[in-house]
């Protein structure tokens, strides 16, 4: 019963790391970079809610509203000032100054909101539901977490193959001169496929802190770099392997820190990340790249 | 040095057992090159097919074919950038099944790109001794405590890099940064920087784009030049046909991925299906 | 030969630079000229600058970006801890000098040999993947010594991995890491590590194996096809970076009453990484410059010290812009001509 509590609890932390990981794969995908920043976009997501939710009163599905309009103003505004300039620069240049844009969102967090931990208000109002007479115990909040995640690949998933602009960015990310040749405004594709990412972000970082009541500056760091291992694991670039990469990883954390160490818990989830590039460097469901010569 | 080899002009082409040719004079050694069945699969599509290609000792062979037609595959394959779904390629006898990039540059197979590929942040000369990198050598620790083997290498190193250079007037150039050399002079460079590694065969993927008909003429020269010098071979994908005419002994026509047609010039303008592959077939009637 | 006079005339500098920083400050303080804040950071100040140019030529000349430098630094600081600890309570070996020497040896060489671990997984990747993994690799290191508990027992050495229960006087203790460290750290130490790890880097730099690394970061295919053995260069230089950081962790550590396993955070390795950009990528004297001052000046002006990681996060997105987007870089070239015009009609 505790490895199956342990289960829901994997896969719940699982879902929250798939969609973070969206936000990667796309961005990756499509405009070639590692966008260290997506993680601290999850933290300002978070405290947006928390601070719409707290401080202005609003009902939590408002204040998920705001934090996603928020994240996706921000993360369009950070793609033109930080990356367009950077189109045609090394990727060494590109992944330097997407860092330096994730150091100064936290620095950003920790002038405005302070280093001291909020406790993130409970913002899923729904009951934990008891299974085998009470023995397994399911929180609300990982329950909507987990529907929340399989709402987003559907859509996510039905977007990028039925509708006109996510068919676009499909092309952008097989081939960005190809694409513009073919009159796809690029600029505009990268910048909604930021928009999209960063919104995804915000939904994340309410759930993550829903899981996690503690929110700090660093709060998104760490889900961040995990979920971008997510992405990877699953095969960067595919949205299936996201979701799959996530949820795998959420339950390796979990299980690892249950039976194996709770002091080792990071160490495990990195040393995944590290056998999988060694074995598949192209992840789970990743497509096999060739470089032109 | 021993005296130059007569030009194509006057060269006599015999066929080489196995459906091939090479030039008279290379009959009794050991080919440079040979490949057998070769072909490489990208996902189902073939995009070279039953290759064979036999290239004598000190022969200069070109390999043409309109676009898309799998040359710089080819290319590709004989320099283990890709390894072969089926079929042998042997260099000096030797198979180099297995082997990667690295090991096959080892063998004598130097290469241009056609895409140029130069150490842009690096010197002419540094460039050169990078080719040179093989040829004199000196270890991690006699560099860093600057033994007495260091400079008596470094000084070998300068000296021979700028006698390449020399071959087409470069040596003033040493010191630029090879990034910012003029278009023309970069492909030189390329060339340069493959000699240095000593090769036995020299593959030069369109040598002469991007360059004047002026340049062209000169660039055929030195191909010439490089070869009665080195005493290589030299197989060049080209669609400068000028070029191909003039330096070229032996020519392979590739189309889609396949062979259609080998032979010296006069046999290849000659063949109905390589002018069919390149202009398209005649309407009838 | 203009740009070989031009390297003999930037490497000279350098090591004339740090030459002369050395005597003066040296002067200084033997006759108490410099104030005690400045003296405690001389130390620090030797361990960044080594950092800083050990990165550089893994970022700079390797062309490879490594998130987790400051893992070795860890790996050489708590090696350094133990060997020292060791000899101290265990051979009853007094000589601090020689105790350091030995300390800084086993540091650079402990990194050294985890560089060649983590090289040969983590050199076959490219790019970003690479970036990520060695910073993978730093959190992995860093959670692996906070339950690490070593302590010498006569000549023995006890350890235990999270399990504290061992014999004898503690040396590591997990996650409170090394407690009451004997500081055997000098100054003129820390000078001759800046000059061993210049006349390293600097030398390799200009060899046969210096180019070939330069010629890999350059473009990869073109080294292979010229029999370049490109796994053997990066981690050439790789190894390289990780023994000096190694070292100049092991000189941290010894500096160091008390030193916890999360100092080495990924904080760490982003502060040396901004001293590399800020000093010019791959310009080794740049580092030295900029290592020198951003440790000095978040002290002098305290004010700065709540923003040190805003402007340094700032710092590297300007610089990044500013070096590599050819409109801006433009705009800044003809405003430059445009004020060296004007200077020059004022002249006139």
């Amino acid at each position: 019963m505790i490895f199956l509590s342990n289960l829901v609890n994997g896969i719940s932390l699982g879902s929250i790391y798939a969609i973070i990981a969206l936000g990667y794969t796309m961005v990756y995908g499509i405009a070639k970079m590692l966008n260290f920043a997506h993680g601290d976009i999850i933290m300002v997501g978070a405290y947006i809610a928390f601070c719409a939710a707290q401080y202005w009163g609003f009902p939590p599905l408002l204040a998920l509203l705001v934090a996603m309009i928020v994240c996706t103003l921000l993360g369009i505004t950070i793609e033109k000032l930080a990356y367009k300039p950077l189109r045609q620069a090394t990727s060494l240049a590109v992944l330097i100054t997407a860092i330096g844009m994730s150091y100064l969102l936290q620095n950003l967090a920790l002038l405005i909101w302070g280093a001291n931990p909020k406790v993130f208000p409970s913002l899923i109002g729904l009951d934990s539901i008891s299974l085998f007479s009470g023995q397994l115990s399911i929180r609300g909040a990982t329950i909507v977490t987990i529907v929340a995640n399989m709402i987003i690949m559907v859509s996510l998933t039905l977007f990028t193959s039925k509708t006109k602009l996510g068919k676009a960015m499909r092309c952008v990310s097989e081939d960005r001169g190809a694409a513009e040749l073919m009159g796809i405004h690029v600029n505009t594709t990268i910048s909604l496929t930021f928009a999209i990412g960063s919104c995804l972000a915000a939904i994340a970082g309410l759930l993550l802190c829903s899981s996690y009541p503690m929110l700090m500056p660093t709060t998104g760091s760490m889900p961040g770099i995990k979920a971008f291992t997510a992405a990877v694991f699953g095969g960067i670039g595919s949205i299936p392997g996201a979701m799959l990469g996530g949820i795998l990883l959420g339950i390796i954390e979990i299980l690892g820190k249950a039976y194996i160490s709770t002091e080792l818990g990071d160490a495990i989830v990195f040393a995944v990340l590290i056998i999988v590039l060694l074995v598949r460097p192209t992840g789970l469901l990743g497509k096999p790249m060739r470089e032109k010569v | 040095m021993s005296e130059p080899i007569k030009r194509r002009a006057g060269t006599k082409m015999v066929p080489y057992p196995s459906q091939s040719i090479v030039p008279e004079r290379d009959l009794n050694v050991q080919p440079v090159l040979e490949t057998r069945h070769l072909g490489i699969e990208f996902g189902g599509l073939k995009a070279v097919d039953d290759f064979n290609l036999i290239i004598g000792r000190t022969e200069i062979a070109g390999l043409i074919g309109p676009n898309g037609a799998g040359k710089t595959t080819v290319f590709n394959l004989l320099t283990k950038v890709y390894e072969p779904t089926q079929g042998t390629i042997l260099i000096n006898g030797h198979d180099t099944k297995g082997l990667n990039i690295v090991q096959a540059a080892h063998l004598g197979i130097a290469r241009t790109f056609q895409n140029i590929r130069l150490f842009n942040q690096m010197t002419v000369e540094e460039n050169v001794r990078i080719g040179l990198h093989n040829q004199i050598k000196y270890d991690m620790l006699t560099g860093i405590l600057r033994l007495p083997r260091y400079w008596k290498q470094e000084a070998r190193q300068h000296r021979q890099a700028l006698e390449l250079l020399s071959i087409f007037d470069m040596q003033d150039l040493a010191d630029v940064r090879a990034g910012s050399l003029p278009y023309g002079a970069q492909r030189r460079l390329e060339i340069v920087r493959a000699l240095a590694t000593n090769p036995c065969l020299l593959l030069l993927d369109e040598p002469a784009a991007g360059m004047n008909p002026h340049e062209t003429e000169e660039l055929m020269e030195n191909i010439a030049k490089i070869r009665d010098q080195f005493h290589i071979a030299v197989l060049l994908i080209e669609h400068d046909m000028s070029l191909v005419m003039g330096v070229c002994e032996g020519i392979c026509v590739l189309n889609f991925g396949k062979v259609i047609a080998k032979g010296t010039a006069d046999d290849i303008q000659a063949n109905p299906v390589v002018i069919e592959a390149y202009l398209g077939k005649r309407k009838e009637g | 030969m203009k740009s070989k006079r031009n390297k003999l005339i930037y490497n000279t500098v350098t090591f004339a630079l740090v030459i002369v920083a050395y005597l003066v400050l040296s002067y200084m303080v033997g006759h108490k000229m410099i104030s005690r804040s400045l003296k405690g950071q001389l130390i620090p100040i030797c361990c960044w600058i080594v950092m800083a140019i050990s990165l550089n030529l893994v970022v700079g000349i390797s062309g490879e970006l490594c998130l987790g430098h400051a893992g070795f630094m860890s790996i050489g600081a708590f090696t350094g801890i133990v060997i020292s600890g060791w000899l101290l309570n265990g051979f009853q070996f007094e000589n601090e000098s020689l105790r350091l020497l030995i300390a800084i040896i086993a540091g650079g060489l402990a990194a050294g040999i985890m560089g060649v671990i983590i090289g040969i997984p983590v050199l076959r990747l490219r790019g970003d993947y690479l970036a990520i993994v060695t910073l993978a690799f730093g959190e992995i290191i860093k959670n692996v010594l906070n339950c690490i508990y070593i302590s010498v027992d006569g000549r023995h050495l006890n350890w235990g991995f999270i399990n504290n229960e061992i014999e004898g006087i503690r040396l590591l203790n997990g996650p409170n890491g090394a407690v009451s460290v004997k500081i055997i750290s000098t100054f003129t130490a820390g000078f001759l590590l800046i000059l061993f790890s210049l006349v390293i880097i600097l030398n390799l730099v200009n060899s046969r194996a210096g180019r070939a690394i330069m010629a890999v970061r350059d473009n990869r295919i073109a080294a292979e096809s010229m029999g370049v053995p490109v796994t053997k260069y990066k981690m050439m230089a790789f190894v390289t970076a990780a023994v000096l950081a190694g070292m100049a962790g092991a000189l941290y550590g010894l500096n160091m009453a008390t030193l916890v396993p999360t100092k080495f955070s990924f904080n760490e390795s982003i502060n040396v990484l901004v001293f590399v950009v800020l000093g010019g990528i791959g310009n080794t004297l740049g580092a030295i410059l900029s290592a020198t001052a951003l440790t000095i000046l978040p002290e002098k002006l305290r004010f700065l010290q709540s923003y040190r990681m805003l402007v340094y996060a700032i710092v590297l997105i300007v610089v990044m812009l500013v070096t590599n987007n050819s409109l801006i870089k433009n705009w800044i070239r003809s405003f430059l001509i445009r004020f060296k015009g004007n200077r020059k009609e004022e002249l006139s």
